[in-house]
Formats: structure tokens, C-alpha cells, sequence
């Protein structure tokens, strides 16, 4: 097993303490601050991150030696050359946000949520379990995005830039 | 946190040569036992990580599925074979926890997950006979709304809180157990204790002894089963009252039936009185309720959780007329 992990495109070796959790590691020892510790218990989703491109996670409910040989993307890994993440660009367009805090827990959320929905995982609002597409409307993004809070209440511009960007296709 | 030592295990037997030490501990996706080990709840000295282990979904000629122990709970909600013939199943993992905690967490740390009782977890404020034995509890006289109903004892009224083990009770699962003197089976329904004068002692497992897979055995009538969440708010919350079932009607009659339920007791609770109620009846709202009210005979309520009574049997009354109502229109319930 490789004594590193792969975090936004470098390579970082394991911490010596396996108390350390993803999100100690990413804020503390890189300075990736725009992950967020919240509640540090798994119940806000502001330590959103994402392993291999594509599967959320919560980073505080992990610990940092359980991903070696892994690839996590945080918010600050998002963006391409410069170029925003659609999501990215959608939230600002939306007011997806108001102070900001769970926003890059929420966009790195729905990066992965976008990706489920494409592989077609069922959500507890889905009426047809055997169906291979689901619409993804309104409800399916709140069930889907409710491990993901906003204290401030900026839900509408969430679901809308979610909406605008994915919603108009069907898997 | 206190210091612990760390080991990935490469395949089943390095699981359980290293789990073998007395004061290790498996570990799967970490989204209870990291928030134990940071509560100092739990102290193992040393963490065996076994999510590298078997996490396949097979299909079996005879109908039935084995399913790693390592397997995702989205992999095992999303699975066509689950989705299809055992729709109670993804039903109840879609109704648990949040997406991103149903990415990391294993099928085996589902089912050994531990309460979530508030005053379990309030270790400098509260007397919990789970935590420190024998010290008594301060929820049987405390905010008790969320306890359980049937199965408590006087030294503890926590609740099982998984969504998954119900529909697994219902389903009759079998667990796959190994250890270095062995492997044996259990239902999933007997791996689970309940409390007695020993709340701290939850499951029949030997402390070094894993999960290695769980059998769902072929039950053809479960392709149009259910699974029903009641809970304070729409989404990602424990159940007030949780119903697993599936009803297997002719002619009127009830054939056979699965009832399990969540949220009511220490362990995901078969519904065997309700089950042996019915068989064998016609399949109506009025022998629903009875059968319902057979199985909360013996409830003993707290003071905030007498609602809890009431509420079961509506809810396994909704349940059972919604799945026999669906398959005489022939759509989904």
C-alpha cells in the first residue's frame, strides 16, 4: 500500500498519527481551508469532499490513513486551468450561498450527487426502482442534497443552480 | 481520541489474525466507530481497516444473494438484483443517514453500529449503564421521546438506530461470521442481544470474531416489498417508527408475511406476532390492525414515547393496505 495519498494532483504522504482525519489533514497540516469542520460528527456535510473525482465523502468521518493510494478533490481542486467548475459558475449565478461557510461542502456535494444520479442510483423519493432514469426534479435534489446544511437558508439558489445545470436532462 | 495502532488487512484471514489482539477493533467506513473513538466512547489500542475485504454482490442460482461485508451501502442500495427482487432493502439504506455517509459505510458497520442515545453519548453529564456498567440511566426518568418500547430492560431503553438491520430482519438474512477458530452463521435476528442487566454487551459476537458477508435468502414475494420511515423531519434523521414488510396474498388470504420493525427497540425487531397474526387470514385493514395490536401487546412506553405505540400500528396498518392495494392495481406500492 503507497504511504501517500493524491490530493488535488500532488501527492502527500500519509500522516504519522492515524488519529488524523481527512479533514485534520487537508485543514491543518495543507492549508486547504475551504473545507469546513462544522460539526466534526458527520450530521452538516460542510467536510464534503470528493475520492476519485467522483464519490462524496465526509472527510471528518474519515480517517486520513484509510485513503492511501486515493484520490480526493476538494473545493480548491475544482476548478480546471482557471476555469470554473460549471457548478461553481452556477452557484455564483444562483446566490447558491449567503455567508458562504457550507458552500464548498455543497458544491463538492453536488459534483458527486450529479455523478449518482448519472449511474442512476435510486434516492428514498424515487417511486420506480426499476426504472433506468430518473428525473431529476426538484424533490430529487432535496432528498439527495439533505446531508448538506445551510444555515442560512440559501436552499433555493442551491436547488436552482443544481437545476440549471443538470436538471433539463434526463440519464 | 486515544492513540491507537493502525493495520489494513489484505484479505479475511490477515483480518482476523490481526483482530485477534484483545483490545483490537474492525474498522469499515469509520461514520460511527471515528465519532466513538473522538467521543472516547470506544478505546481500541489497535484498528484493523477491513474495507479492503470481499464487497461483492452475488446472485445465487437458488434466488438468494451473498453480499460482502466491505460492500458500500450505495452499492448495495443501487444493486438491480436488490433494487428488483428486494426493494425493501434499498428502500430502508435510502432512508438512512446522508449519501455521502452511505458512500463510506460498510454492510458489516451497518449492522454493528452502536445507539445514538443522547445520554450514551453524554459521557460528563450523564449516567449510561451502556457506557459504565451498572451505573444506572438517565433516560428511563429523562427526555425519552426516541427510546424504545418493546424489548427495554430497567438498565437501558437505547434504540438499534439502523434503517438496513430492519429490512435484513425482515428479509431473514443470515450473517456470515469468521474468526481464527473458524466460521459460523447466524440470523441476523439472534445476533443482536437485548439489554437484560447487560446493556453493554449488544451482539452474540465473539470481540474478535467479523463479518465477513450476508446471505439474503430467495423470497420470491419480496419483489413487491416495502419499506416505511417515519421520522421527525423529510430527510436524513432517525426513525421515529420504521416498517419493513412484505405480504404474499391469494385469493384474499394471507400466504405469508414479513414484518420488521425500526426505531421501537434495542434490536431491529422481527414482527413474529404480527407475522403469525395474519398468516392464514383474509387480508384486510381490520385484520391488519388486530395483528398490529398483537404485535405492541407488550409495549411498555416511557413517558415521551407512549405516541410511538399508536403510531407503529398505523403505520404497519398504512404499510400492509398499501402493498396489497398496489398489487391489485398492479403498480408499485
Amino acid at each position: 500500500m503507497p504511504q501517500t495519498l493524491s490530493i488535488n494532483g500532488s501527492d502527500v504522504p500519509l500522516p504519522d498519527d492515524p488519529r488524523v482525519s481527512l479533514l485534520d489533514l487537508l485543514r491543518d497540516h495543507l492549508h486547504l481551508s475551504g473545507v469546513k469542520k462544522g460539526c466534526n460528527q458527520g450530521a452538516c456535510g460542510a467536510c464534503t469532499v470528493l475520492l476519485d473525482g467522483k464519490e462524496r465523502i465526509l472527510s471528518c468521518m474519515a480517517l486520513a490513513v484509510q485513503y492511501a493510494g486515493r484520490t480526493v478533490t476538494s473545493i480548491e481542486g475544482l476548478a480546471a486551468n482557471g476555469t470554473l467548475h460549471p457548478l461553481q459558475q452556477a452557484f455564483i449565478d444562483h446566490d447558491g450561498f449567503q455567508c458562504g461557510y457550507c458552500t464548498p461542502g455543497q458544491i463538492c456535494s453536488s459534483v458527486g450527487m450529479v455523478e449518482e444520479w448519472h449511474r442512476g442510483v435510486p434516492s428514498h423519493v424515487t417511486e420506480d426502482l426499476s426504472s433506468e432514469t430518473i428525473a431529476l426534479s426538484r424533490e430529487e435534489i432535496q432528498e439527495r442534497m439533505s446531508g448538506n446544511l445551510c444555515r442560512c437558508g440559501a436552499y433555493n439558489g442551491i436547488i436552482a443552480a443544481i437545476s440549471e445545470t443538470h436538471a433539463k436532462a434526463v440519464r | 481520541m486515544n492513540p491507537f495502532t493502525y493495520a489494513r488487512a489484505a484479505d479475511i484471514n490477515d483480518a482476523v489474525q490481526l483482530g485477534a489482539g484483545s483490545q483490537s477493533k474492525y474498522l469499515g467506513g469509520g461514520t460511527n466507530l471515528v465519532d466513538l473513538l473522538r467521543e472516547t466512547l470506544e478505546h481500541p489500542a489497535a484498528l484493523v481497516d477491513v474495507t479492503g475485504l470481499p464487497c461483492a454482490i452475488e446472485e445465487r442460482p437458488d434466488g438468494s444473494l451473498l453480499i460482502g461485508a466491505a460492500a458500500k451501502n450505495t452499492a448495495v442500495a443501487e444493486h438491480r438484483a436488490v433494487r428488483t427482487r428486494f426493494p425493501m432493502l434499498t428502500r430502508a439504506i435510502s432512508a438512512g443517514a446522508s449519501a455521502q455517509i452511505r458512500n463510506m459505510a460498510t454492510l458489516g458497520g451497518n449492522i454493528l453500529q452502536r445507539t445514538r442515545c443522547n445520554y450514551f453519548y453524554d459521557c460528563a453529564g450523564s449516567r449510561c449503564n451502556k457506557r459504565s456498567p451498572g451505573q444506572g440511566c438517565d433516560a428511563i426518568e429523562g427526555a425519552n421521546r426516541n427510546h424504545a418500547i418493546l424489548g427495554a430492560s430497567p438498565s437501558c431503553v437505547a434504540t438499534h438506530p439502523s434503517d438496513m438491520c430492519v429490512a435484513l430482519a425482515a428479509l431473514g438474512a443470515i450473517v456470515h461470521l469468521q474468526s481464527r477458530r473458524g466460521t459460523r452463521s447466524l440470523p441476523l435476528i439472534d445476533l443482536h442481544r437485548l439489554p437484560g442487566a447487560s446493556p453493554e454487551q449488544e451482539t452474540f459476537l465473539e470481540p474478535d470474531e467479523l463479518i465477513t458477508a450476508v446471505e439474503i435468502p430467495a423470497l420470491p414475494f419480496a419483489s413487491d416489498s416495502t419499506y416505511r420511515k417515519v421520522r421527525d423531519r423529510a430527510s436524513y434523521a432517525f426513525a421515529l417508527i420504521s416498517v419493513a414488510a412484505a405480504i404474499d396474498v391469494e385469493d384474499g388470504i394471507v400466504q405469508d408475511v414479513r414484518l420488521a420493525l425500526g426505531g421501537v427497540a434495542p434490536k431491529p425487531w422481527r414482527a413474529s406476532k404480527a407475522e403469525a397474526a395474519l398468516k392464514g387470514q383474509r387480508a384486510t385493514p381490520e385484520n391488519f390492525r388486530a395483528a398490529a395490536e398483537a404485535e405492541l401487546s407488550d409495549a411498555s412506553p416511557l413517558r415521551d414515547n407512549g405516541f410511538k405505540v399508536a403510531l407503529a400500528e398505523r403505520t404497519m396498518v398504512a404499510v400492509l393496505d398499501a402493498l396489497v392495494r398496489a398489487k391489485n392495481e398492479g403498480s408499485n406500492p
